[in-house]
Protein backbone atom coordinates (compact mmCIF):
# COMPACT_ATOMS: atom_id res chain seq x y z
CA UNK A 1 0.00 0.00 0.00
CA UNK A 2 2.81 2.43 0.90
CA UNK A 3 5.36 1.31 -1.69
CA UNK A 4 6.95 4.33 -3.37
CA UNK A 5 4.01 6.51 -2.34
CA UNK A 6 4.06 9.97 -0.85
CA UNK A 7 1.70 9.69 2.10
CA UNK A 8 -0.55 12.62 3.01
CA UNK A 9 -1.93 12.38 6.55
CA UNK A 10 -5.05 14.41 7.30
CA UNK A 11 -5.76 13.80 10.96
CA UNK A 12 -8.45 15.50 13.00
CA UNK A 13 -8.46 16.63 16.58
CA UNK A 14 -11.83 15.01 17.34
CA UNK A 15 -10.97 11.84 15.45
CA UNK A 16 -7.50 10.42 14.96
CA UNK A 17 -4.67 12.96 15.22
CA UNK A 18 -2.11 13.38 12.45
CA UNK A 19 0.93 12.28 14.50
CA UNK A 20 -0.78 9.00 15.46
CA UNK A 21 -1.48 8.13 11.83
CA UNK A 22 1.98 9.31 10.77
CA UNK A 23 3.60 7.07 13.40
CA UNK A 24 1.72 4.08 11.99
CA UNK A 25 2.73 4.91 8.42
CA UNK A 26 6.38 5.36 9.35
CA UNK A 27 6.44 2.12 11.34
CA UNK A 28 5.32 0.31 8.19
CA UNK A 29 8.07 1.94 6.12
CA UNK A 30 5.87 4.57 4.47
CA UNK A 31 7.11 8.04 3.57
CA UNK A 32 5.03 10.82 5.13
CA UNK A 33 5.13 13.82 2.80
CA UNK A 34 2.68 15.92 4.81
CA UNK A 35 0.82 15.47 8.08
CA UNK A 36 -1.70 17.75 9.74
CA UNK A 37 -4.30 17.65 12.46
CA UNK A 38 -7.33 19.66 11.49
CA UNK A 39 -9.86 21.12 13.85
CA UNK A 40 -13.45 21.85 12.92
CA UNK A 41 -15.35 23.94 15.42
CA UNK B 1 -10.75 20.83 4.52
CA UNK B 2 -8.20 23.33 5.76
CA UNK B 3 -7.12 25.67 2.97
CA UNK B 4 -3.41 25.23 3.72
CA UNK B 5 -3.79 21.46 3.49
CA UNK B 6 -5.47 21.82 0.12
CA UNK B 7 -2.62 23.97 -1.18
CA UNK B 8 -0.03 21.47 0.04
CA UNK B 9 -1.86 18.52 -1.53
CA UNK B 10 -2.11 20.33 -4.84
CA UNK B 11 1.60 21.16 -4.74
CA UNK B 12 2.53 17.56 -3.91
CA UNK B 13 0.32 16.29 -6.74
CA UNK B 14 2.03 18.70 -9.15
CA UNK B 15 5.50 17.68 -7.94
CA UNK B 16 5.10 13.90 -7.69
CA UNK B 17 2.02 13.12 -9.79
CA UNK B 18 -1.40 12.41 -8.32
CA UNK B 19 -0.92 8.64 -8.76
CA UNK B 20 2.01 8.78 -6.34
CA UNK B 21 -0.01 10.24 -3.48
CA UNK B 22 -1.90 8.24 -0.87
CA UNK B 23 -4.13 10.10 1.60
CA UNK B 24 -4.92 8.70 5.05
CA UNK B 25 -7.80 10.35 6.94
CA UNK B 26 -8.47 10.63 10.66
CA UNK B 27 -11.92 12.21 10.41
CA UNK B 28 -14.20 11.61 13.42
CA UNK B 29 -17.46 10.76 11.62
CA UNK B 30 -18.78 9.50 8.27
CA UNK B 31 -19.85 12.95 7.08
CA UNK B 32 -16.49 14.65 7.55
CA UNK B 33 -14.65 11.59 6.21
CA UNK B 34 -16.79 11.70 3.08
CA UNK B 35 -16.19 15.42 2.53
CA UNK B 36 -12.42 15.01 2.98
CA UNK B 37 -12.38 12.06 0.57
CA UNK B 38 -14.51 13.97 -1.93
CA UNK B 39 -12.11 16.91 -1.74
CA UNK B 40 -9.07 14.83 -2.75
CA UNK B 41 -10.93 12.77 -5.35
CA UNK B 42 -13.41 15.10 -7.05
CA UNK B 43 -12.35 18.51 -5.74
CA UNK B 44 -13.33 20.85 -2.94
CA UNK B 45 -17.17 20.81 -2.75
CA UNK B 46 -17.16 24.22 -1.06
CA UNK B 47 -15.12 25.78 -3.90
CA UNK B 48 -13.08 27.61 -1.23
CA UNK B 49 -9.66 26.05 -1.59
CA UNK B 50 -6.94 25.16 -4.06
CA UNK B 51 -8.63 21.85 -4.85
CA UNK B 52 -11.82 23.50 -6.12
CA UNK B 53 -12.55 21.92 -9.53
CA UNK B 54 -9.34 19.87 -9.20
CA UNK B 55 -10.31 16.25 -9.88
CA UNK B 56 -7.09 14.74 -8.61
CA UNK B 57 -8.63 11.29 -8.09
CA UNK B 58 -6.24 10.53 -5.25
CA UNK B 59 -6.14 7.20 -3.45
CA UNK B 60 -7.70 7.76 -0.03
CA UNK B 61 -8.39 5.59 2.99
CA UNK B 62 -9.45 6.23 6.56
CA UNK B 63 -7.11 5.07 9.32
CA UNK B 64 -9.85 2.77 10.67
CA UNK B 65 -10.32 0.92 7.37
CA UNK B 66 -9.03 -2.65 7.19
CA UNK B 67 -6.92 -1.79 4.14
CA UNK B 68 -4.84 0.57 6.30
CA UNK B 69 -4.90 -1.40 9.52
CA UNK B 70 -3.67 -4.55 7.80
CA UNK B 71 -0.46 -2.71 6.85
CA UNK B 72 0.39 -1.73 10.42
CA UNK B 73 1.98 -3.80 13.15
CA UNK B 74 -0.77 -4.72 15.66
CA UNK B 75 1.09 -3.28 18.64
CA UNK B 76 1.79 0.05 16.93
CA UNK B 77 -1.79 0.32 15.68
CA UNK B 78 -3.16 -0.43 19.12
CA UNK B 79 -0.85 2.12 20.77
CA UNK B 80 -1.57 4.92 18.32
CA UNK B 81 -5.14 4.37 17.20
CA UNK B 82 -6.71 1.55 19.22
CA UNK B 83 -8.66 3.67 21.70
CA UNK B 84 -10.29 5.76 18.98
CA UNK B 85 -11.36 2.65 17.11
CA UNK B 86 -13.64 1.87 20.02
CA UNK B 87 -15.13 5.38 20.05
CA UNK B 88 -15.63 6.21 16.38
CA UNK B 89 -18.13 4.66 13.96
CA UNK B 90 -15.55 2.64 12.04
CA UNK B 91 -17.95 0.72 9.82
CA UNK B 92 -19.97 3.78 8.82
CA UNK B 93 -16.80 5.78 8.16
CA UNK B 94 -15.41 2.96 6.01
CA UNK B 95 -18.63 2.82 3.96
CA UNK B 96 -18.53 6.59 3.41
CA UNK B 97 -14.91 6.66 2.24
CA UNK B 98 -15.32 3.55 0.09
CA UNK B 99 -18.35 5.15 -1.53
CA UNK B 100 -16.26 8.14 -2.54
CA UNK B 101 -13.45 5.92 -3.84
CA UNK B 102 -15.98 4.32 -6.16
CA UNK B 103 -16.68 7.75 -7.64
CA UNK B 104 -13.04 8.22 -8.57
CA UNK B 105 -12.82 9.39 -12.18
CA UNK B 106 -11.23 6.96 -14.65
CA UNK B 107 -7.60 7.77 -15.37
Amino acid sequence: MFDDKQIVVLGERDGIAGPAIAACVKSAGGKVAFASTECFV
Amino acid sequence: MDLNSQETIKRLADEHGAEQLLVILGAPDPESAEIAAETVILGDPTYAGALAEAQLGLSVYHALEDEFRSQIDDEVWEDQIGVMADVLEAEEIAVAVKGMREQKPEA
